[in-house]
Formats: structure tokens, C-alpha cells, sequence
């Protein structure tokens, strides 16, 4: 007996050892603790500018504004030049197509298509005053619009269809006194509204991201992290940190969330290890608008229909327009779960001169695959588009969405798709058969807001499973759980089957026997 | 007939302490393989891989005492009464024909287990140790050293992993089959448990040649 507990201790002893060697220390400081006490530590505010002379006059135009911040702030209106947010163009390589310019200016997406033509009101959302055509100065410096992204007093705000410019009543002076840091409120007013309204283009950043608890957003929630955009996407020079794929192309300038968590977060390594493929937000971000809904779908070829000869629009319970005369049909959802691809920090986009090959029109396709050893599996939203395209040219088109005035052609105003088109082409001096239909397309918005608590992560068993789990479109990684070899499981229930079967039969023998040799006996 | 003392305990502890090891890995395995939901996909895995830390741990302890008290001649496979033991098993036992092998002290494997048993001990179960090993530890220590496994061989080892477990599995049940075969339907379970059992003593010649070699000498 002695032995045998002896025995067992022995055995017990090196598994505690081992056991104490694989499961790190529970107790170990936590890593996150001591990260969010760091980001606690807000930066102090800088002078006050009330205090300043050159800000204490009646503005008579807004570019007074930037001229006095200038007159301090020199050489910062260079920095600001160089950037996207100004230049709404970037060279960038890109797969097959080498060094291409592109960004807003001259890029189609899948929501209003293109600016060319209605600069004069998508440029609401341009840092800068005045950009109402193609011919806008992006070397007069006065027109840089400061106060879009420092303005704290909370008063600012820009014209509709107004090239940019700040509404008219506007107490110019009050808001340059009271500047600082860009808050949620200065992003957002553009980058939760794109699209033309609320959540509408990302689906993960919205206005209730300036309200919402943990659950929505363990970040930006007041009773969370409370941190503002700019704590994660730092700026150097007025260059800000992170990238939108609808129209950046290169792996450069990214934002990870292992910058602030490392890339060994877990305490599990198990967990650890599907860093190496799966990039945070997959499991983090389980769903997506979870507060207002987002648009997934949009039927451009439903537009211009008219009831009396006005345009009209039909809404949803949530008042979200579901059809517009001047936009046509459209689908709004609500805590969506994200779709998965491969990316690698790249993408090719389909600019307005290349030809439609495969329908959908993927526009904006990301790079990366299973072997691809910089590719992770990435969270996005995908917007769905029915758009015009020229049918005998197999090319999409620009057209004219927005004028001030009826008559100069645009769809928002006349309502006649074949005029707009044409305007629109014109403007770009490019040729088009005079002939449109409409193509479906598809474009990536990669979710990385909306973080969620860690209790409410995805679960393994959410992609770790046989059928309909949410990797399912993923096919090129062998993902334990769901993939197996069907001749191997054939082969083996056979092998187990054919087993159960043989000693059954044998021990059915024995007992025959047996009961005879006893009978005989 | 006489009562032998024919399982030392750590020998019987080894088994019983496989036995649950393998069927524990088993039932965790084939959760994680995708065939049905019983731990939970999370904690599945979690059991399988501490249980595989576990058995390893018990396999280096056992290797060393086969070496250690030279149980591992249990395991050299012969020839000798290969074909008598299979026949029996496929006739003489309905004729309640006696074991054309004798369980002694020094032999207690008839020839058609020291071969089983072997292939368990040197293929099978080292390709299960080493599939599961390198399917765990690819990306260890963390930092995605190791690429080459990660994009040729994941899949691959899978496969194996799982052709293993299947093998073990019919194992398993032809096992528990067997053991019914001995004197009583219980005798062999009696014996891996209490360690004795009821052997003859009356003839010597079915003997193998390897335990006759052994007696001698001892």
C-alpha cells in the first residue's frame, strides 16, 4: 500500500511541476490594468486661447480664422497640405496597376458613387473652404478649414451644399478662443455620417458612439475606456494614424490594436496562438451596429421615380429612408454579424477606366490568403450596390448627383439618369456609349470599432463547428472542428462498425456453443 | 490451479491510468473534431490538451519502467504459437479448447498481443504523441517562427491525428472484447485489477521458447 501511494506521488509530483510550468501565474499584474490606468492619464489642455489677441476680432470670413491660427501655428498649414484629409487624393502602388492616384476625389465607390460634379456639397465633409469643382486650389492655405477638427467649443459646424463652408451665424471668434485637441465630436461629424447620414457607410461608427455603454464600445464608452479617436489613431505632422481600405491601397501607416495590447494578449496561448491568423477584431467585434442601423444594400436603378411628377421617399420604423427618388432602394440592418476575409494590408481598387470582368464587381478587392504570411482573417461589413455602368464600354461611369439649381443636369434635381451620366462623363472629359445599365457590386468596410466587452467576445464554438459558423466562407485553412477528411471519417466509422460487428458475432458464437456444450453436458 | 501475483502495481496503475487517458482524449478528441457537442467546443480543448500533457508525462515514466525491470521482453514479438493463437481465437475457443498459450509470470502476453501491443507502443501511439505535439506546439514559443508547418501541414497532421484515434478506438472495443476470453468472462479484469490471477500449473510445454530462456536464467 505504501508503495503504491509512493507510486502515485511520484507520478503526481512532475504533473504538478509540469502543470505549474504550462498555466502561466493567475496572479501575474494584469497587463490590461496597467494599460488602462496609463490612457487614463489625459493630456493636459495646451494655452488658453481666449487670452489671445489675434483671436480677439470679428471674423468676417471663416479663412480670417486660419490666417491668425497661421500667424502662430506657422509652417503647421504645410503638414496639413500633405495630408488625405486635405489633398482627398494619395499615390499609392497597387497590385497590377503600379502607382496610382487616388482617393475621394477622383475614386467610385458604392454609396453616392463618385464627387465629381457635386463637390460643392460632398466637400461638407472637406477640411477646407470653398472646394466646389475640380478646380479648386489645394495650394491656398487660407482655405485649410482648422476648426473642423480643433474646434471644442462644440458650436462649429459646416454649411449643407455649401463648398465646405461654416454656417453663416457662426461666432467665429468665440469658437477660435476655444480650440484644442479633435474630440469625438469633430471626427464624427464626418466619419460617423458619411454616406449621407448616421452609421450609414461603416456600420461600427456612429453618434451613439458618443453616448453608448461597454457593450457597444468597451473604447469609447463613458463608463469604459472613454478615449477619444485620437488616442488610438495618433497624428505626426497631421498625418493620423490608421486606414479606411474603401480607397488606401498599401500596408503602410496601419493601426493595430497590438500596439497598445502586445501580440500575446491571452492568458490562454491557445488563444495566443490564433494571432498569427486571426486578427483581434474577429473575435472582438462579434457584431456590428449595434445601436443604429447601417445600410447593406442599395438599388441605384430604382431612382427617378416620381409620384405627381415630385420626388418622394417611403421610410422605416427607425425612420430610415428604404427609397428615395433621388437615391432609389435601399436596405438598413441592425447588430449585424460581420463577414471574414483574408488581408494583408492590401488592396487594388477598380478605378472608372478599368473593365468590368467579373459580376459582382468586387471594387475595392483585398489581398491575402491562407499561405500569405502577413494575412489575418478580418471582420468586415460588405456594401452591396446596384449602380450604373456603360454596358457597351464594360466600364463603370461618373455621374452628376448634385446641383444647386433644376436644369443643369444632375439626378437630384431632373431626375433623368441618361443626362446625368452624360454630365457627369463630360466633366471627367471621358467617352461613354450614351448607352447605361445597371451592375451589382460589392465593396469591403473593414469593422474595427464596437469593440465588446471581453465576457461578450465570439465564442470557439461560433467558428469551431461543422456547419454554419461564421469562418464558413473561409475555405483554404484547415480549421479543427469543422474540417475533416470525409474518406478518413468514412474509413474509420467503417473500421469501428466492422470492429463492433466482429466481436459481436464471435462472442455470439461463444455463447452458442457454450449453451450446446452444456446441453450436451 | 494457482493463485499468481502476475500485475506489479505500477504496472496496473499504468493501465488503468492509460485506459482513462485514452478514452478521456478520446471523448474530448472527437469533440473537437466536430462530432458532437459535450464539453464545449472551448473546454474540450482544454482538456484534451492538459490529458495529452498528462499521458506524455506518464509515458516517459513508463518507458522508464520498462527498462528499468525489463517488462519490455514482454513485448518481443515471436512467432512462436502466432498461428495457434490466432486459431484459437477463431476456433478452438467455441470448442472450449485450452489457451494454446500460458500465462506465467515472466510471459503474460500470448503472441498475438505481444504484437498488438507492440504496434501500439511503437506506431501508433508515438504517431499520436508526435501528430498531436507538433499540432500544439507549431507556433511555440509564440512568435510565428515555424512556417513551414503552419501552411504545408496543418491539415495533414490532422488527418493523421485522426486516423489514429480511430485505430484506437476499434482497439478499444476488440480490447474489452477480449478480455472476456480469458478463464472467466471476469478472470483477465480481475487480474488488471487486483494483480492476481488463477494460472495453471500442471503442464509446461506451451512455454514460449523466450520465457523457457528466461526461466532458466533466472
Amino acid at each position: 500500500m505504501k508503495k503504491t501511494i509512493g507510486l502515485i506521488l511520484i507520478f503526481l509530483l512532475p504533473l504538478l511541476v509540469g502543470y505549474l510550468m504550462l498555466v502561466k501565474e493567475a496572479n501575474a499584474p494584469s497587463k490590461l490594468q496597467q494599460l488602462k490606468e496609463s490612457r487614463l492619464q489625459k493630456e493636459k489642455p495646451g494655452a488658453d486661447h481666449s487670452h489671445f489677441s489675434q483671436l480677439q476680432v470679428k471674423f468676417k470670413r471663416p479663412q480670417d480664422v486660419t490666417l491668425a491660427c497661421i500667424s502662430c501655428h506657422n509652417e503647421r498649414h504645410t503638414e496639413v497640405m500633405n495630408t488625405v484629409h486635405w489633398r482627398w487624393l494619395r499615390d499609392e502602388y497597387m497590385e497590377g496597376k503600379g502607382i496610382v492616384s487616388l482617393g475621394k476625389r477622383n475614386i467610385l465607390n458604392n454609396f453616392c458613387v463618385s464627387i465629381s460634379g457635386s463637390e460643392g456639397s460632398c466637400s461638407r465633409c472637406h477640411i477646407g473652404y470653398g472646394y466646389d469643382s475640380k478646380d479648386f486650389d489645394f495650394t491656398k492655405e487660407e482655405n485649410i478649414d482648422c476648426l473642423a477638427c480643433h474646434d471644442n467649443s462644440g458650436k462649429y459646424e459646416k454649411e449643407v451644399e455649401a463648398a465646405g463652408y461654416p454656417k453663416k451665424d457662426l461666432d467665429l471668434a468665440y469658437i477660435s478662443q476655444h480650440i484644442g485637441l479633435p474630440k469625438k465630436e469633430n471626427c464624427g461629424s464626418c466619419h460617423f455620417e458619411g454616406g449621407g447620414g448616421n452609421n450609414t457607410k461603416h456600420g461600427d461608427l456612429e453618434t451613439a458612439l458618443l453616448t453608448s455603454d461597454r457593450d457597444v464600445d468597451v473604447h469609447m464608452a463613458a463608463n469604459g475606456g472613454n478615449m477619444e479617436c485620437i488616442d488610438c489613431h495618433e497624428a505626426k505632422n497631421h498625418v493620423i494614424k490608421g486606414r479606411l481600405y474603401s480607397s488606401s491601397s498599401t500596408d503602410k501607416n496601419r493601426l493595430y490594436c497590438e500596439d497598445c495590447h502586445t501580440k500575446v494578449p491571452h492568458k490562454d496561448n491557445i488563444i495566443n496562438e490564433h494571432t498569427a491568423k486571426v486578427a483581434c477584431q474577429t473575435c472582438h467585434i462579434p457584431t456590428y451596429a449595434k445601436v443604429n442601423k447601417t445600410k447593406t444594400f442599395w438599388d441605384w436603378s430604382k431612382a427617378t421615380k416620381l409620384k405627381n411628377g415630385e420626388p418622394y421617399h417611403i421610410d422605416d420604423e427607425d425612420g430610415n429612408h428604404t427609397y428615395l427618388s433621388e437615391k432609389g432602394e435601399f436596405k438598413w440592418e441592425r447588430n449585424l454579424e460581420p463577414e471574414y476575409v483574408w488581408f494583408n494590408g492590401t488592396a487594388t481598387h477598380h478605378l472608372i477606366e478599368d473593365t468590368i470582368k467579373e459580376i459582382p464587381l468586387v471594387l475595392n478587392p483585398l489581398g491575402g490568403n491562407y499561405k500569405d504570411l502577413k494575412a489575418k482573417i478580418y471582420p468586415t461589413k460588405i456594401m452591396r450596390t446596384i449602380k450604373p455602368y456603360d454596358p457597351v464600354q464594360k466600364k463603370l461611369v461618373s455621374f452628376k448627383l448634385w446641383d444647386k439649381e433644376k436644369g443643369n443636369n444632375s439626378l437630384w434635381k431632373d431626375f433623368n439618369w441618361g443626362k446625368a451620366i452624360d454630365s457627369g462623363m463630360k466633366y471627367l472629359n471621358l467617352p461613354w456609349s450614351g448607352q447605361y445599365d445597371f451592375v451589382e457590386t460589392q465593396s469591403y468596410w473593414l469593422t474595427n470599432h464596437m469593440v465588446a466587452p471581453k465576457e461578450k467576445t465570439v465564442k470557439c464554438n461560433e467558428c469551431h463547428t461543422r456547419s454554419n459558423g461564421r469562418l464558413e466562407n473561409i475555405k483554404d485553412l484547415y480549421l479543427p472542428g469543422r474540417d475533416f477528411n470525409p474518406a478518413i471519417d468514412r474509413l474509420g466509422i467503417a473500421l469501428i462498425i466492422l470492429t463492433f460487428f466482429g466481436v459481436t458475432t464471435h462472442s455470439a458464437i461463444r455463447i452458442y456453443y457454450s449453451n450446446k456444450n452444456k446441453g450436451q453436458n | 490451479m494457482k493463485r499468481v501475483y502476475i500485475y506489479k502495481s505500477f504496472g496496473r496503475f499504468w493501465h488503468w491510468a492509460q485506459a482513462f487517458l485514452i478514452i478521456f482524449l478520446i471523448l474530448t478528441g472527437f469533440e473537437i473534431h466536430g462530432s458532437y457537442t459535450f464539453f464545449g467546443f472551448e473546454n474540450a480543448v482544454h482538456y484534451h490538451t492538459n490529458a495529452a500533457y498528462a499521458y506524455i508525462i506518464l509515458i516517459i515514466f513508463t518507458i522508464f519502467w520498462h527498462f528499468a525491470t525489463g517488462e519490455w521482453v514482454q513485448y518481443v514479438p515471436t512467432l512462436t504459437n502466432l498461428k495457434k493463437q490466432a486459431e484459437y481465437y477463431l476456433f478452438g475457443i467455441f470448442r472450449n479448447a485450452p489457451h494454446p498459450t500460458r500465462k506465467t509470470l515472466l510471459s503474460k502476453l500470448n503472441p498475438l498481443q505481444r504484437l498488438v501491443y507492440l504496434g501500439l507502443k511503437i506506431i501508433l501511439i508515438p504517431l499520436m504523441v508526435f501528430s498531436g505535439l507538433l499540432y500544439l506546439l507549431y507556433r511555440f514559443p509564440q512568435g510565428d517562427k515555424i512556417n513551414s508547418i503552419k501552411i504545408c501541414c496543418l491539415s495533414t497532421l490532422g488527418y493523421i491525428h485522426t486516423i489514429g484515434a480511430f485505430l484506437l478506438i476499434a482497439f478499444l472495443i476488440a480490447h474489452l472484447y477480449l478480455i472476456t476470453t480469458g478463464h472467466t468472462i471476469f478472470s483477465n479484469l480481475n487480474a488488471m485489477i487486483t494483480g492476481y490471477e488463477e494460472i495453471d500449473d500442471d503442464k509446461d510445454e506451451d512455454v514460449t521458447i523466450i520465457d523457457k530462456e528466461k526461466a532458466h536464467e533466472n
